[in-house]
């Protein structure tokens, strides 16, 4: 990229510039063309070169009031002013109101005889006359070289030219000489010889049958330019080299949240969406949603009464108005309203500038709050890997410049690594949600999770993607014993696990009655065992007594008899329930 | 001698000179850029050449850009000095001195072209 570049301010310290009026020229250049000194603009066959001179001279006219003299040698003015109308130049007003002077320059060698000496003060006439009728301070000479073929003698001619250069240093005009490149020197003639203050190549070229502009600053005396090849376009607003600026990175960072248009999503970028003025990239395989997503920022952002621009470079409007409204998103009010804005295109139409140039104009003229880019990968499609990172770079930073939140999707081939982009653009992203395939008991369901989000403290959590009627949903995905579970085997999961619980709690239940069961069965038990126990307390209690009451019966007679027969006292036998014997030993 | 738009002609008919072309009336311009030298060489040469060739029928008028340089849009004018044929068709021009007689009268489509 461009690493040689400068301020503008430059230019006041050293050589004095003549601003070209053109975008990013001007910046290349450190502020313009060299002041009073003629540059050579040379390039092939439809490079741009004529149109890079006129826009020179009326910007020249228009926005610095330097009036200028055109000398054209080989297109009438009329067809000048036809040709450059387009890019929105009206040459005959400008030349009624004395602000430039057309002079076509047209010599027919087939009706020149030449005898004699000559020179060119024809030439010098003409241009001295035009300069002053009108105050000209800026010039162009388009292609003076033609003169070559028209006139027969090449001494003569270069002579001239060295003298019309020299003269026109001297008259303090800015003078821009086109030239027609040659096979290997920049000009066919060698008129680089003559004008060695600044040279500006201009470059067409065919890559894969796309084309591509290029300018170089091949030489600029006294004072610093980028020397990089500078992309650069010619579309209705005239001639353009693409934006440096931009890639200073000093763009405003927001503080404002807004909502990603899915609440669960929402919730998970800490609960307020993405930051107003970032960069989303959903990148994903084919078919998981990523339109979708985008439909949905695209619907929140009109929902909140701001504008909303949608690039689509694979699908028409129609068609993903009509897509979306069969998950339940409805676009036509918006459209309708003048809040959302397509613009669908195939990505090979054009050049990656001309599509930057083009969505810049379209940024400028529709001020989006948002703009949707899908897919952001067809540009590789279109150039080469590293113009397209310059220029998504360009365009990221032209956005991020204008506070445009923008959300880009990205399709990841299927067999490529998931959490790469091509041209590693993520690094441009502040935020990069990942959309994935789960495939998983002969089904393929979709998952999405955030792989960064600077600036915010976001989910780490794997949600499943649900593409309903009513727009997309985000659930939690089962982590069963299996592992992650989506889709039906998420739904078998559930019904599995209310099965197991359903078990479980009956189970639970189950002993739990038996043992209810087994206490009162115990406190039965116990209640016989204490009636056993009961009864034979009782029993030894009543024999107890019994032997006692006989004991008395028996003391009480053996002493009557004893006192009948008159014995002396006996010790004491020990009582006996055998009443009978005692009888018997007696 | 003053050249400034100045008109030179002659009207004694002259008679036994290419019957074809003897109702024609020559009209030539010669574009200089103030009196230089070369300037005044090339009217010398044009005068002798249109006496001796086109007597009676030519006319012709000296343009100084340097006085009427918005005089050199309308017939293309380059190269100093230009001799242009207005008259008759078809416009030739003739740039340089005018020194070399016989590319002149080539040049004036009075001679064929070897």
């Amino acid at each position: 990229m461009a690493k040689t570049q400068h301020t503008p301010r430059s230019a006041v310290r050293g050589l004095p510039k003549c601003p070209t009026g053109i975008q990013g020229l001007d910046e290349i250049t450190g502020g313009g063309l060299p002041r009073g000194r003629p540059t050579l603009v040379c390039g092939s066959a439809g490079s741009g070169k004529t149109l890079l001179a006129m826009q020179f001279l009326v910007r020249g006219a228009t926005d610095y009031r330097e009036p200028g003299v055109f000398m054209a040698f080989e297109e009438t003015a009329d067809e000048l002013a036809k040709n450059v109308a387009s890019l929105g130049f009206d040459l005959p007003a400008l030349i009624r109101r004395k602000q430039l002077y057309v002079d076509y320059v047209h010599v027919e060698r087939s009706e020149i005889e030449e005898t004699g000496e000559y020179d060119l003060e024809g030439l010098f006439v003409r241009l001295g006359y035009a300069i002053d009728s009108i105050g000209a301070k800026r010039v162009v000479l388009d292609t003076v070289e033609s003169l070559f073929a028209a006139l027969p003698n090449m001494l003569v001619l270069r002579a001239e030219l060295r003298r019309l250069f020299r003269w026109l240093k001297d008259k303090g005009v800015t003078v821009i000489i086109t030239a027609e490149q040659g096979n290997g020197t920049l000009t066919r003639h060698g008129l680089e010889e003559y004008v060695s203050d600044c040279v500006v190549q201009l470059d067409h070229r065919v890559t894969d049958q796309v084309s591509t502009r290029r300018l170089r600053i091949v030489k600029y005396r006294g004072s610093v330019h980028g020397t990089n090849e500078y992309p650069f376009l010619i579309n209705e607003r005239g001639f353009l080299v693409l934006p440096i600026t931009s890639l200073r990175l000093q763009h405003p960072a927001s503080t404002e949240r807004i909502s990603t248009g899915i609440a669960r999503l929402d919730t998970m970028l800490s609960g307020r969406g993405y930051f107003r003025g970032s960069t989303v990239l959903v990148s994903g395989t084919a078919g998981t949603g990523k339109t979708s997503l985008a439909a949905h920022f695209a619907d929140a952002a009109c929902r909140r009464g701001e504008r909303c621009l949608y690039f689509a470079f694979e699908e028409s409007m129609h068609q993903i108005t009509r897509n979306m409204r069969s998950i339940g998103l409805d676009l036509q009010p918006w459209l309708d309203k003048g809040r959302l804005q397509f613009h669908a295109s195939r990505p090979t139409l054009c050049g990656l500038e001309e599509h930057l140039a083009t969505m810049d104009t379209m940024i400028e003229t529709f001020h989006p709050h948002v703009v949707v880019i899908d897919p952001i990968t067809t540009f590789v499609s279109v150039g080469e890997i590293t113009a397209a990172k310059s220029m998504l770079m360009r365009l990221v930073d032209a956005l991020k410049l204008h506070q445009i939140t923008t959300l880009c999707t990205s399709l990841t081939a299927a067999d490529g690594a998931l959490e790469q982009t091509p041209n590693d653009i993520s690094s441009l992203m502040d935020t990069w949600l990942l959309l994935r395939d789960i495939e998983l008991n002969g089904e393929r369901n979709r998952g999405l999770y955030i792989l960064k989000s600077r600036g915010m403290a976001h989910s780490n959590q794997i949600r499943e993607v649900l593409i309903t009627d009513h727009g997309i949903e985000l659930v939690d995905v089962d982590l069963g014993p299996s592992g992650l579970l989506t889709g039906s085997a998420r739904l078998a999961q559930a019904t599995h696990d209310r099965g197991e619980a359903v078990v479980r709690q009956q189970e639970a239940e189950r002993r739990q009655r038996d043992l209810k069961r087994k206490h009162a069965t115990l406190d039965a038990q116990i209640a016989v065992l204490r009636a056993e126990y009961e009864r034979a307390a009782d029993e030894v209690q009543d024999s107890l007594a019994e032997v006692r009451q006989r004991e008395q019966r028996t003391r009480v007679g053996r002493a009557e008899m004893g006192r009948h027969r008159g014995a002396d006292t006996a010790p004491a036998v020990r009582p006996t329930p055998r009443v009978h014997a005692k009888g018997g030993r007696q | 001698m003053s050249m400034s738009k100045r008109r030179v002609s002659t009207s004694a008919p002259h008679s036994g000179w290419r019957s074809a072309s003897r109702a024609q009336r020559w009209e030539l311009r010669l574009y200089v850029a103030g009196q230089t030298p070369r300037s005044l060489a090339a009217f010398a040469n044009l005068k002798q050449i249109c006496e001796n060739y086109l007597a009676g029928k030519y006319h012709i008028d000296v343009i100084d850009l340097v006085k009427n340089p918005q005089l050199a849009r309308g017939d293309q004018i380059v190269a100093i000095p230009t001799l242009v044929r207005r008259l008759p068709p078809p416009l030739s021009k003739i740039i340089g001195d005018l020194s070399n007689t016989e590319r002149v009268l080539v040049g004036l489509q009075l001679r064929a072209r070897q």
